[in-house]
């Protein structure tokens, strides 16, 4: 597996959320995803996106285009030096929020991509990698 | 700031979302919508997302929130113009928008709108 390409992006309040849709929406473009597909892959960027600002006080997303021996895909890196998650089994299931929010960014977006991989240390960070292949 | 157009038609009010909407520009169309409600004593709302590229759980509830104050408000609210893809990534995200109608298009939108406004008059007659 090869990264063609990536680029990152800082996402320090709310209105970077916005940013973040807009390059994912460029690389899924790129990656020839379908526009169900692409549409899917931003959502799930935007859920986490939000995520990172609200829960993890902001942090830096990184877009990378993928080559799968020819198969085209787009993996989005969430990485945030917050608190950390202490029960991610908790924290993945759908209706559970901490925040206020609807509690489905992570179950919802982790259905929405193909890949999705979760690291957290409490006290150091969280990082979430979500990929979509064509 | 940045504020969504809120037109007025009759009874109706429209808001057409032409913005990749950001969060506050989310939670400022609740307030100006509730406002623009009680103000022309609107009896319906028309949102039309047909320019919507998504909507993620924060703009449905968004949205969901807008409906359940309008109804309070004695205001019916129609969701107008969501495209395929985005409907079926609001699904799989688990978002199925509760309490919202919606339709194909402005036109319908309104003749649902009309139909169950209506309705109402016809039940007050018949008292």
């Amino acid at each position: 597996m090869a990264t063609t390409r990536s680029e990152s992006v800082s996402v320090a309040s709310n209105d970077a959320v916005v940013i973040v849709r807009q390059r994912v929406r460029e690389f899924a473009v790129d990656a020839r995803l379908s526009l169900v597909d692409q549409t899917k892959l931003v959502t799930a960027a935007s859920e986490l996106a939000r995520n990172m600002v609200v829960y993890g006080g902001g942090g830096t997303v990184l877009l990378e285009q993928l080559d799968m021996d020819g198969r085209p895909g787009v993996r989005v890196t969430f990485e945030d030096r917050g608190p950390g998650i202490a029960d991610i089994e908790q924290a993945m299931r759908d209706g559970y929020t901490s925040g206020g929010g609807l509690g489905l960014g992570l179950g919802g977006s982790k259905r929405l991509v193909h890949e999705f991989v979760l690291q957290s240390e409490l006290g150091k960070g969280t990082t979430i990698a979500i990929t979509r292949w064509k | 700031m940045d504020r969504i157009p809120i037109l007025r038609m009759g009874r109706f009010l429209l808001v057409t979302i032409q913005v990749d909407m950001h969060d506050r520009l989310a939670l400022a169309l609740q307030d100006d919508l509730t406002s623009c409600i009680v103000r022309y004593g609107a009896k319906g709302v028309l949102i039309d997302i047909s320019s919507l590229e998504i909507v993620d759980s924060f703009m449905g509830r968004t949205i969901g929130n807008i409906a359940g104050m309008s109804r309070i408000l004695d205001a019916e609210t129609v969701v107008v113009g969501m495209r395929p893809a985005v409907a079926i990534t609001l699904v799989e995200l688990g978002l199925s928008l509760p309490g919202v109608r919606t339709a194909l298009t402005v036109e319908r939108g309104i003749g649902l709108l009309r139909g169950s406004l209506e309705g109402t008059i016809d039940g007050d007659n018949a008292q």
